[in-house]
């Protein structure tokens, strides 16, 4: 989107630098130009008019003061992007977005590993597990959604059922600002750590068992083997499901929406629930697009950077380098 | 074994993550069969009497297989769409050379990096002048349009690991380049078509934000649109909101156990290739 659709985002791990340098198999030089560009033309098209213009829009829109009806006319510079900058909702924004990603990167993703490693080994019924653990992100976010805030809901929600059942106080869940970013957080660990785990698993197939009975018998003892041998060839792997699981986490709605709605007052409102509070239910288009605009910024800086920064290293033939690299 | 000494703590952890993802579905299913009133006093137990009243009356309404069929209709057409335009185009980039391949590849590469609620407004703005507001192409051809990138990538792949006798073999045999793409590249490349359908129709499957902004007829409604609508409607009656989750799973289930392996290899396919 779903990316993960946060999971629907994805990076493209097969960069076209390597390609470029060598050249295609059977290829036909020259000759072909036309044929090849009729090939294309069509997915361009559609590509440049649906992907490419909608951005160059917001870009354009988010310049004027509009409602939505006519041509925008009122143009303000840059006054939607100070208002932005200087909103409070947008500065919480920012702070849930983070909350989220340390959240995923430092507790859904090593819990995921560690599953992946747990499930790597010969136990019985690992197959149903794997088959369990993914289930979940195959479910529509809103349906999730949907699922989950009957379970949280204050009075008749099982997860307040059970706790009473318990002789414990019943939990604010989605409706006490200072926590509702960590129920959040539980919802998307539910759909989101089968994918991450899958991933890994993969990862974790494609390094030869040689390894790292090799390190026992010189010694090694499970965590130091996990430390020093499956971690480091796992590296490319955690590199990409850590992308995944950022630009998901940027372009969050689906959940937020149903869930919280944002709330209560905002306290789990995400860049994507404020402009679709104001670009639809407010209809100020223009505020709208300068978030729009600001999501994109973030996402192509963090991608562009990543990309450069750190998946290059797995674009120069690292995955075989044995041993620890840092 | 050191590993037979370890299983214990293992399997422990995994029967508590086990147990954090069944107990949802659980909740759901069994919620399903009770009324509201046994639903609060009782939300884990059996039910007693199972009240099969919630499920059938959502298999038998109308909005229900409406809702289905609509979603049907988006996610087999988006996919159609994409593959189709997606396997020309990796076709062209794979087989050919010509000036310009690097950056327009370069270029659908980057729409990887673009999240689709980025886009979402001046989409609306964009499909609203093209007068596609309330109307499944709306959807569709959005969709399509940001599935293009992953797929061009993936079938390209695939397209150029075929080797290059294939192709020289049917050029001697009369093939033009159109003839050996649809008589020889396509039916090569079967697996990975299918791989990437999965993708695509899952993904179009479960968009939420798109069908939400473009499709305000309750006749042309997606199921999650169907879903969410349902629980404002029934506010109050937990267990039918229930039952109508739950049915709506099935057909995501039941796409899963089918096709797992073409899911689990498309999704894993760009993962874990450093």
């Amino acid at each position: 989107m779903k990316t993960m659709t946060g999971p629907d985002a994805r990076p493209a791990p097969h960069d076209p630098k390597p390609a470029a340098r060598r050249e295609a198999p059977g290829s036909r030089r020259g000759r072909g130009w036309l044929t090849a560009f009729l090939f294309v033309l069509p997915a361009l098209v559609l590509f440049v008019l649906l992907v490419m213009a909608p951005i160059l829009v917001a870009g354009y829109t988010s310049l004027y003061k509009w409602n939505g009806i006519g041509p925008p006319s009122n143009f303000i510079g840059l006054d939607n992007f100070t208002r932005l900058f200087q909103s409070d909702i947008f500065a919480g924004d920012l702070r849930n977005g983070a909350i989220l990603i340390v959240l995923g990167l430092g507790v859904q993703l090593p819990l995921s590993l560690g599953l992946a490693v747990m499930l790597n080994q010969r136990i019985r019924g690992r197959a149903l597990y794997r088959l369990l653990f993914f289930a979940p992100y195959m479910l529509s976010e809103a349906i999730t959604a949907v699922l989950f805030s009957l379970i949280l809901s204050p009075e008749a929600g099982m997860a307040n059922q059970l706790l009473t059942s318990w002789g414990l106080e019943p939990w604010p869940w989605l409706s006490e600002p200072d926590t509702v970013m960590f129920s959040l957080f539980l919802v998307i660990t539910w759909k989101y750590f089968g994918f991450h785990m899958i991933i890994y698993l993969a990862g974790l197939q494609g390094i030869p068992k040689e390894l790292s009975e090799a390190a026992r018998i010189d010694g090694a003892g499970g965590w130091q083997v996990f430390r020093h041998v499956t971690l480091p060839l796992l590296g490319p792997t955690i590199r990409v499901s850590v992308f995944l699981s950022v630009i998901g986490t940027i372009q969050l709605f689906d959940l937020v929406w149903i869930l919280t709605g944002g709330g209560p007052s905002h306290a789990s409102e995400t860049m994507a629930v404020t402009m679709f509070e104001y670009g639809f239910k407010r209809t100020q288009i223009g505020y709208s697009s300068a978030i729009s605009v600001v999501m994109f910024l973030i996402s192509l800086v963090f991608a562009l950077g990543y990309q450069r920064f750190v998946l290059r290293r797995d674009l120069e033939g690292a995955s075989t380098t044995m041993g620890d690299r840092r | 074994m050191i590993a037979r000494l370890r299983t214990y703590p293992t399997h422990v952890i995994i029967w508590v993550a086990a147990v954090f993802v069944v107990v949802p579905f659980l909740y759901g299913l069994l919620g399903g069969f009770k009324s509201s009133g046994q639903l609060s006093g009782n939300p884990l137990g059996l039910p007693s009497p199972w009240v099969t009243e919630n499920y059938t009356d959502v298999i038998g309404s109308g909005a229900f297989w409406r809702q289905l069929l609509n979603s049907l209709f988006i996610a087999v057409t988006t996919t159609v769409l994409v593959v189709a335009l997606s396997a020309m185009a990796a076709f062209a980039f794979a087989r050919f050379a010509f000036r310009g391949r690097e950056f327009l590849f370069t270029l659908f590469a980057i729409g990887l990096m673009f999240p689709f609620a980025v886009a979402i407004l001046p989409l609306f703005v964009l499909l609203r002048t093209f007068g596609l507001l309330d109307n499944p192409l709306g959807v569709i051809l959005p969709q399509a349009a940001f599935g293009l990138p992953l797929t061009v990538i993936i079938l390209r792949t695939f397209f150029r690991s075929i080797p290059r006798e294939v192709e020289e073999a049917a050029i001697i045999d009369g093939c033009s380049p159109f003839g050996f793409f649809w008589r020889v590249l396509l039916p090569i490349a079967r697996p990975a078509l299918a791989t990437v359908s999965v993708l695509a129709v899952v993904a179009s499957w479960n968009n939420f934000f798109l069908p939400l902004v473009v499709l305000n007829d309750p006749n042309l409604w997606t199921l999650p649109l169907g879903v969410q609508d349902f629980r404002g409607q029934y506010a109050s009656d937990t267990a039918r909101i229930l039952a109508y989750v739950m049915v709506s799973m099935v057909p995501a289930l039941a796409f899963y156990a089918v096709a797992e392996r073409q899911l689990i290899s498309g999704l894993t396919a760009g993962a874990t290739k450093g």
